[in-house]
């Protein structure tokens, strides 16, 4: 499932989508192809509109492409069926949602666990796993809140720690930094850093914050579906 | 998770989720509540007919559908033969409560002092085995749950004791012997003047007999009544009876006319000096379950022995106990069937408005690897624990409200009965009731989220997450 080291996380290979909204027809993604290696802080920067968010959404399993071949972590994304898909993303995939997308009734803690329930782990390995997370994005003191009782940093914090605690091959985050002060940015970013040294996980982000772009090792950048510029450079 | 997501969202709707719990209560209650009543009533008439019909009567064959217009014609020979092959069959005698004979006969009953007759329906019976039946109480209807008649004042040391309808005792002028209270006095009989129209010499002599002194009171001070039939052999007879009391009758028509007796006193009016034999020999069982199974192995003792007997139970004699419970029947199932419809829909409303409002937290939830059938489990659980929370809260009011009515005094004349008894709800004996109504509300309730349910599985992820 997962390619070895130096292989391709992500290809895209002519992939196009259009969205038919009512009668009324919108290439979101028009012809693009590319390739993210493995371990990479890869960013995708456009203006709005330009189809950033449907590129993650294609690369994330949660959208198909209308034409094209998505290839994620060496699967042909469209010849997954459905369950199939599910647990593609459960295991190999993290999101980390710009507007955070936590679960209401859910504490911080419980919010971070629960990608690990969907993959099975036992009580003590959750726990483990959890609180080393919630460790690192410094709401130890804070598991028990809900949502609701946290401040917007806080809460991408969580979202941040409920894509990483399950340690997945790809973490797509759209615009993971915004909601954060620039001192929590800042050790949100070495945290992403060291699990993609670690872990070997693949980070792509779509962006405006210049901070986290000036770690980018890899740059594409797309203006109305098309790709315009491909850069590859260390941070 | 599962029911910890599910608990934590109907609390987070709290005015919502109070409503849809409250409207499942509710309908849990009115299932209950009318439940109870219900089986109260179907309880205490099938108690009060089996107490004094029993369960079981054989009887000649042919007699059920040809013999009430000439019962002696249809008498059991050798009764008492009879009644020891059931009472010694091993798989009939354990389960008798009492076995005892009947019989049924007609005539007319006078007063002749008060110039007064009409025709009878007379039963001749045992006494003791009749008051053993009256304490049958299977479904421990006690307390003052159930019909309680006086007790007879027909005993097996005086065969010439009976008791009369309460009609029949105002229709023989007999209210004021009998010290009957509400019991209006006959009219006076106006005197024809009509020329030819005095009575004949003979009938005179006998009517200025039949009035000298008090000869219509015997020594007890009981008022006395002839009693007039034909015997089997086609002949007519009479006997006495001492009137001991009345007993009011469930119909009127049976209550002007009713003449009960010493079985030894309606077998001397029947048969005369001839064979003593019985029109019915009654079976009460201890326990109501058993009467198929007794019914069928009577029938079969019956032609082993090649004894020309039938057997009928109480519910073919008594066509307004099936009625009655039909009718009950149909009213629960009509109460029954409106509250499921609106827990249904209050529930599919509920649930449909959670998952217009968790739409993008499907949509996350769903990102992060949950399959549209754990989706579909989610909201289900939530429908579920709806039906339970409401459900159970239904059937603690109900409980609530039916100790409170069982203590308030309130009493109720039963259909088909003579007398009042309190007004009981019988819920705290009622666990196939209680569970039944449980398991369905629990049910629909779950079901009536599938809908809403399946649309929040079906959703696409990425349109899930645009939500607003």
């Amino acid at each position: 499932m997962i390619g070895p080291h130096g292989e391709p996380v992500v290809r895209l290979t002519d992939v196009v989508k259009v969205y038919d909204d009512d009668g009324l027809t919108v290439k979101a993604i028009d012809d693009i192809t590319f390739t993210i290696p493995r371990r990479r802080f890869t960013m995708i920067v456009g203006p709005s509109g330009s189809g950033k968010t449907t590129l993650l959404n294609l690369m994330g399993c949660i959208d198909t492409a209308t034409t094209g071949m998505v290839e994620v972590c060496g699967q042909n994304i469209a010849k997954l069926r459905d369950n199939a898909v599910s647990d593609f993303r459960a295991a190999n995939i993290g999101f980390i949602f710009q507007n955070f997308s936590l679960v209401p009734v859910l504490t911080a803690y419980e919010n971070v666990e629960y990608p690990l329930l969907l993959l099975g782990l036992n009580a003590k390995d959750r726990r483990t796993r959890t609180m080393a997370m919630l460790d690192a994005v410094g709401l130890a003191e804070h598991k028990n809140h809900r949502p609701n009782q946290l401040s917007g940093g806080q809460r991408q914090r969580v979202a941040i720690a409920r894509a990483l605690v399950k340690e997945p091959e790809v973490v797509l985050a759209d615009e993971p930094t915004a909601n954060l002060d620039s001192a929590t940015g800042a050790s949100i970013i070495e945290l992403m850093k060291r699990q993609q040294h670690e872990r070997a996980t693949t980070f792509i982000f779509s962006t405006h914050d210049p901070h986290l772009i000036s770690h980018a090792q890899e740059t594409f950048v797309i203006r109305d579906g098309k790709l315009l510029d491909h850069t590859v450079g260390a941070a | 998770m599962l029911f910890k997501i599910a608990l934590r969202n109907i609390l987070r709707n709290r005015r919502r989720s109070t409503m849809t719990i409250s409207a499942i209560a509710v309908g849990a209650m009115a299932m209950l509540l009318f439940g109870a009543f219900t089986t109260f009533v179907i309880l205490g008439i099938r108690t009060t007919t089996i107490d004094s019909a029993g369960h079981l009567t054989v009887l000649r064959t042919g007699y059920f559908a040809f013999g009430t217009g000439n019962p002696s014609a249809y008498g059991i020979p050798d009764y008492e033969a009879v009644m020891k092959t059931i009472s010694d069959d091993p798989e009939i005698g354990p389960k008798l409560a009492v076995i005892t004979p009947s019989i049924s006969l007609f005539g007319i009953a006078g007063n002749f002092s008060a110039d007064s007759s009409r025709t009878f329906i007379g039963s001749g019976v045992v006494p003791s085995d009749r008051k053993r039946m009256r304490e049958w109480n299977e479904y421990h209807l006690g307390g003052g749950r159930r019909l309680t008649r006086p007790p007879s004042p027909l005993s097996d040391d005086d065969i010439t004791k009976g008791v009369i309808g309460l009609g029949l005792a105002r229709t023989l002028s007999l209210c004021a012997p009998l010290h009957v209270a509400d019991c209006p006095a006959a009219p006076e009989k106006k005197t024809a003047a009509v020329a030819g129209a005095a009575p004949a010499p003979d009938l005179a002599d006998l009517t200025a007999q039949d009035t000298k002194g008090d000869a219509s009171a015997n020594d007890n001070g009981m008022p006395r009544i002839d009693l007039l039939s034909a015997t089997a052999g086609g002949a007519p007879n009479v006997v006495t009876i001492s009137v001991a009391g009345t007993e009011q009758q469930p119909a009127k028509e049976l209550d002007d006319g009713f003449v009960g007796m010493h079985l030894k006193l309606a077998q001397q009016l029947v048969y005369g000096r001839g064979e003593h034999k019985v029109t019915s020999i009654v079976l009460q069982l201890k326990k109501t379950e058993d009467m198929a199974a007794v019914r069928t192995r009577l029938e079969a003792l019956f032609k082993d022995k090649g004894l020309d007997l039938e057997v009928h139970d109480f519910t073919e004699f008594n066509p307004m106990y099936k009625q009655i419970v039909q009718f009950f029947g149909a009213i629960f199932s009509f109460i029954a069937l409106i509250m499921i419809v609106i827990v249904l829909f209050t529930v599919v409303n509920t649930m449909s408005m959670s998952v217009m409002e968790r739409t993008n937290e499907i949509g996350t939830t769903r990102a992060l690897g949950v399959r549209r059938s754990g989706i579909r489990r989610q909201f289900l659980a939530e429908g579920w624990l709806l039906g339970f929370l409401g459900a159970t809260l239904g059937v603690i009011l109900a409980a609530i409200i039916a100790a409170i009515v069982n203590h308030a005094g309130l009493t109720w004349q039963p259909p088909g009965q003579s007398g009042h008894v309190p007004l009981y709800l019988y819920l705290a004996g009622a666990h196939g009731l209680i569970i039944a109504t449980w398991v369905i509300l629990v049910v629909v309730a779950t079901i009536a989220a599938l809908v809403p349910a399946s649309r929040a599985a079906r959703m696409a992820v990425v349109d899930a997450l645009r939500h607003v």
